[in-house]
C-alpha cells in the first residue's frame, strides 16, 4: 500500500518541482519594467472598480455545502466500488453478491437524491438573474408617434 | 525513505499549523490549514490508514476549507473607508483572546499528552504490514455494517436539508 503511495508522492514533488521551476526560470528570463496599466488587477479587459473585497452571495455557501455533503457520499462509493464487481464474491454467492451491492448502494443513492431534490426543487440551486434594466425616458412624444414615423419611412 | 517522508510530512503539519497561529492574515491562515492537512493526511497513509487519508484529502481538504474560506467571505462587512478601493485586501484578525487561547491549548496538549503516555499500545515494536484497507471496508459495509451505511445515508440528507434551509432562510434578502 505505501508503494501505490509512494506514485502519489512523486506526483506531488513533481507538481512541486515544476511549478517552482517555471516560475523560477520565469523569474530569471523576463525583464520587469511595470507600469500602471500592467500592474492593476485584471479583470477581462475592464477597468476595475471599488473594493474587490465585498460580501459574497449567501448561494455560493450553500453550493459549497451541498458539494460537501456529495463529497462525503463519494467517499462512500470508494470501498464499495472496489468490492461490487469481485469475481469471487461473486462466484461464492451464485452471482447475488453483485445484484445485492448495487441494490444497497442505489437505496444509499436514492436517499441523498432525494436531498438534491429538495434543494433543487425548493429553489436553492436557482441563480439570481440580473435583472435587464430598460432604459426609461420621460419624453412628451407618445411612442405612437415614433410607430408612425417608422412606419412612414419604411423601405419597402 | 519512510522516516524522510514522516518527519518531512511532520515538519510541514507543524511548520504550517505555526504560521496558523502566528499570521494575522485570516486568508493566509486558511491557506496554511490547507497545507496543515495535507501534512496529516501523509501522516495517516504512513500510519496504514489509506481510506482515512484519502477522505481527510476529499473531505477536508477539499471541501471544508472551500466552506472555510466562503465563510470568511462571506462574513466581511463592506469597506466603507473612502480609499477602499485602492487599499490593499487584507482580512486581519483584529481581536485576540490570548489568556483563553493559550489556557485551552495548554489543557488539549495535557490531555492528548496524557492519553500517549497512558496508551498500551499493543502494536508497539512490530512492523507495520501495509495493505490496503480499502477492499475490507468495502466488504464490511456491503455485509455486517449494512444498518449504519443506510442510516448514514439518512444522516447526510437530514443534514443536507437542513443545512441549505438554515443557509438560505436566514438571509431573506438574499
Amino acid at each position: 500500500m505505501l508503494s501505490d503511495f509512494g506514485t502519489i508522492f512523486l506526483f506531488i514533488l513533481a507538481a512541486v518541482a515544476l511549478v517552482s521551476m517555471m516560475l523560477g526560470m520565469a523569474r530569471l528570463l523576463r525583464p520587469n519594467n511595470p507600469n500602471e496599466e500592467k500592474l492593476s488587477t485584471y479583470e477581462s479587459g475592464e477597468e476595475p472598480l471599488g473594493n474587490a473585497n465585498v460580501q459574497f452571495n449567501v448561494r455560493f455557501y450553500v453550493v459549497a455545502l451541498i458539494f460537501v455533503l456529495f463529497d462525503v457520499e463519494l467517499i462512500f462509493l470508494f470501498p464499495w466500488a472496489v468490492v461490487f464487481g469481485n469475481e469471487d464474491l461473486i462466484q461464492q454467492t451464485n452471482g447475488q453478491w453483485g445484484w445485492f451491492a448495487l441494490a444497497e448502494m442505489t437505496v444509499f443513492v436514492g436517499i441523498l437524491v432525494l436531498g438534491l431534490a429538495y434543494a433543487w426543487a425548493k429553489g436553492y440551486l436557482d441563480w439570481v438573474r440580473p435583472e435587464p434594466k430598460t432604459p426609461h425616458v420621460d419624453s412628451p412624444v407618445p411612442t405612437s408617434l415614433y410607430q408612425q414615423v417608422n412606419e412612414k419611412y419604411k423601405k419597402s | 525513505m519512510e522516516q524522510v517522508a514522516f518527519y518531512g510530512f511532520s515538519a510541514l503539519a507543524i511548520i504550517s499549523a505555526l504560521f496558523i497561529l502566528l499570521t494575522r492574515n485570516l486568508m493566509y491562515a486558511a491557506f496554511g490549514l490547507f497545507l496543515a492537512l495535507v501534512g496529516v493526511a501523509a501522516l495517516y497513509v504512513l500510519a496504514g490508514a489509506d481510506f482515512l487519508a484519502i477522505t481527510q484529502l476529499l473531505v477536508y481538504v477539499g471541501g471544508i476549507l472551500v466552506l472555510l474560506i466562503f465563510g470568511i467571505m462571506l462574513t466581511r462587512p463592506a469597506d466603507e473607508r473612502p480609499d477602499a478601493a485602492t487599499r490593499p485586501n487584507r482580512i486581519e484578525v483584529v481581536n485576540h483572546r490570548r489568556f483563553w487561547g493559550i489556557l485551552v491549548a495548554v489543557v488539549l496538549f495535557g490531555v492528548f499528552l496524557y492519553t500517549i503516555l497512558a496508551a498500551n499500545f499493543t502494536l508497539i515494536g512490530d512492523v507495520l504490514i501495509s495493505r490496503s484497507t480499502i477492499r475490507t471496508l468495502g466488504v464490511e459495509l456491503m455485509t455486517s455494517h449494512l444498518l449504519p451505511f443506510e442510516i448514514a445515508g439518512i444522516l447526510l440528507l437530514v443534514a443536507l436539508i437542513g443545512a441549505a434551509y438554515l443557509a438560505m432562510n436566514r438571509n431573506p434578502s438574499a
